[in-house]
């Protein structure tokens, strides 16, 4: 199974496509590893450096509708070569999120609410996120405070999780 | 293959606790015939008709299937292949991914195959070929695969671990569809298409107003669409989150798919009579039910960088572009070039612009060539392109440069997505042909003739 600890990087908007999580010109790849420079480098975003910001992140808290746009798999395997194997947003498209659960990842979408109060609370600061899969509770972390925060994961998405992927469930089930 | 039996249509009905039956759109019918498990909650695990695969998402199911030692296809005669994202290929590594799936076809005897040459943008080749059928349940790696659920069929667009999974044992797993009815009313004004309607529809929706959710089109104004317009409804279903568009099997769907299916159905009447019950029940249960009258409908166009972002051509007059690009699954089938040549006349295009027109398929080409419209089109100045998706993703045959802009009649408007750096403006082929002309965006009213 997949970590789903690590460093956070917070990204401020909602509507990231899938053309912007990795450009159509790297689709001509035929190895995940070569997607890895590419991960975020034309997203819309003030502030934000794909060169640094990346780098050493494990998970990303964003806005509605994540992923959306073209099918690719290759969003979400950016995410993975980069150590990123978990999105909490407040919504997400359907194919990535699907796609994301295929290959044993988590895409978690949680309250607005929640998503509000961890931008106002954490984005600013360097922030760890630890994953209780099993209570189903992500731990935030900061130097000098801590947050749970509990989530609900389906059956399904658990299943695929634990075997590491829909092809993997696929074959052992059907 | 015999008659009337080749698919079977027949409802199964879910009891009500009050007796009598709950009504049942027609997306939940088809995935009713089509369940193989319901492993967790209202997750389904479904059987598919037709497994559809291109060259950009498909070489990676391949290798990771040949790495896993299941090099295997579960029925050859339901995979459907194309080479169409980069045609012909443009360098090295895209010859390659064709060669992954011209070899993989080839070794496992599919014969629906499509190499260059034979090729064309999938969902405008795949049901001209007969491929899709009311009631199939369909799934290709291309988010736009929700375009054949014109034809009443289910088609959502998956990633390439699904079509992996499907390509080997010919399921997929979905949640049990919920539906939002879009009824059509009015109708539509001269030079007001389907492409100005879904536009609209999606300004009114927003990109994210159908997630995880069927749109089913429908009323007089869907009744009286021929496929092409069906197909162009639908195709932009997923920019507004959707699962799949679907509209109601008619006469026009029978027309279409007669060439096709005359060896199952005694006649036209038979074929209708067939899929008939795939329609939705009137008591069916939808997410939301969104009447849009669409008679006062004017051109539309898109600004920004979404596909909701959305306004009426005349508030975008004057908007200046570099190039006009005229093809895609959206709007590169026949009735679309029909509609950019009445909208071009026997104008030129201006001198500022370079326009682009890439027929969607060899057929679409060739009766453009038989009807002469191939010619109007480079006599006006434009440059006709193979059946290829290319530009439309920046893949190939019209990528911008950074601050360039582009009227396109493609389906996504995202930054950068014809080249980074280059807008998009959507619109119907009508409007990108009078924008051509005129060398800015503008209504085709003042271009049209014999409208």
């Amino acid at each position: 199974m997949k970590s789903f600890n690590g460093k956070v990087l917070f990204l401020d908007r909602s509507d990231i496509n899938t053309d912007e999580i990795i450009p159509a010109k790297y689709l001509t790849e035929i190895s995940k590893d070569a997607l890895k420079p590419h991960l975020l480098e034309d997203l819309s975003l003030e502030e934000f450096n794909p060169q640094t910001d990346i780098t050493g992140k494990n998970i990303i808290v964003s806005r509605s509708n994540f992923g959306c746009g073209s099918s690719r798999e290759h969003a979400p395997w950016a995410l993975e070569v980069n150590g990123i194997h978990l999105v909490i947003a407040e919504s997400f498209a359907r194919i990535f999120r699907q796609n994301t659960y295929n290959n044993g990842m988590m895409a978690v979408a949680l309250p607005v609410e929640t998503i509000d109060r961890l931008f106002s609370d954490f984005s600013d600061l360097q922030t760890t996120l630890e994953t209780d899969l099993d209570e189903q509770i992500f731990i935030f972390r900061t130097a000098d405070r801590e947050e749970h925060v509990p989530f609900n994961l389906a059956g399904f998405d658990r299943e695929l999780v634990k075997a590491g992927g829909w092809v993997e469930y696929a074959d052992r089930n059907y | 293959m015999t008659a009337e039996g080749l698919i079977s249509h027949e409802v199964q009905m879910t009891p009500k606790a009050n007796g009598g039956y709950m009504g049942k759109t027609i997306a939940e019918k088809i995935f009713d015939s089509h369940l193989i498990d319901n492993p967790y909650g209202d997750i389904h695990i479904i059987r598919l008709d037709a497994v559809f695969c291109h060259e950009i998402t498909t070489p990676m199911a391949i290798n990771d299937l040949v790495q896993r030692g299941k090099d295997k296809v579960f029925d050859p005669d339901k995979i459907k292949v194309v080479i169409d994202h980069v045609s012909p290929a443009k360098d090295s590594k895209t010859a390659l991914q064709g060669k992954i799936l011209r070899d993989w076809a080839r070794r496992h005897h599919i014969p629906d195959f499509f190499d260059i040459g034979r090729n064309g943008v999938c969902h405008a080749l795949f049901p001209e070929k007969g491929f899709v059928r009311p009631g199939f349940t369909i799934t290709m790696g291309d988010s736009h695969t929700c375009t054949h659920g014109a034809f009443g069929a289910f088609s959502p667009g998956v990633g390439t671990t699904d079509t992996e999974v499907a390509i080997l044992k010919g399921i997929c797993a979905f949640h049990y569809p919920k539906t939002i009815k879009i009824e059509l009313t009015g109708k539509l004004k001269a030079g007001v298409f389907a492409k100005d309607v879904i536009l609209h529809i999606i300004g009114q929706i927003g990109v994210n107003g159908a997630t995880d959710k069927v749109i089913e089109f429908a009323g007089p104004v869907v009744d009286e669409m021929d496929m092409a317009a069906r197909m162009t409804l639908c195709n932009m279903a997923v920019e507004a989150g959707g699962t799949s568009g679907i509209c109601y099997p008619d006469m026009h769907t029978v027309d279409y798919l007669w060439p096709h299916i005359r060896t199952e159905y005694t006649s036209r009447q038979a074929a209708l009579k067939a899929f008939q019950p795939l329609t939705s029940d009137p008591d069916a249960d939808y997410e939301a039910i969104i009447t849009i009258d669409v008679g006062d409908l004017a051109p539309m166009v898109t600004h920004g960088y979404q596909p909701d972002c959305v306004k009426p051509v005349e508030e975008m007059q004057g908007t200046v572009i570099d190039q006009v690009y005229i093809g895609s699954c959206t709007n590169g089938r026949m009735e679309d070039l029909q509609a950019a040549v009445r909208a071009l006349g026997d104008n030129k295009i201006s001198d500022r612009v370079r326009a682009i027109v890439s027929p969607a398929t060899p057929e679409v080409y060739q009766k453009a060539l038989d009807q002469g419209l191939i010619k109007i089109f480079m006599d006006a100045g434009f440059c006709v392109t193979n059946p290829t998706c290319g530009a439309c993703l920046g893949m190939s045959n019209g990528v911008l440069a950074e601050g360039e802009v582009c009227a396109s009649t493609t389906n996504r408007n995202f930054n950068g997505r014809m080249g980074k750096g280059g807008q998009i403006h959507l619109m119907s082929p009508a409007t990108a042909a009078a924008t051509a002309v005129a060398g800015h965006i503008t209504n085709s009213t003042l271009y049209r003739k014999n409208t």
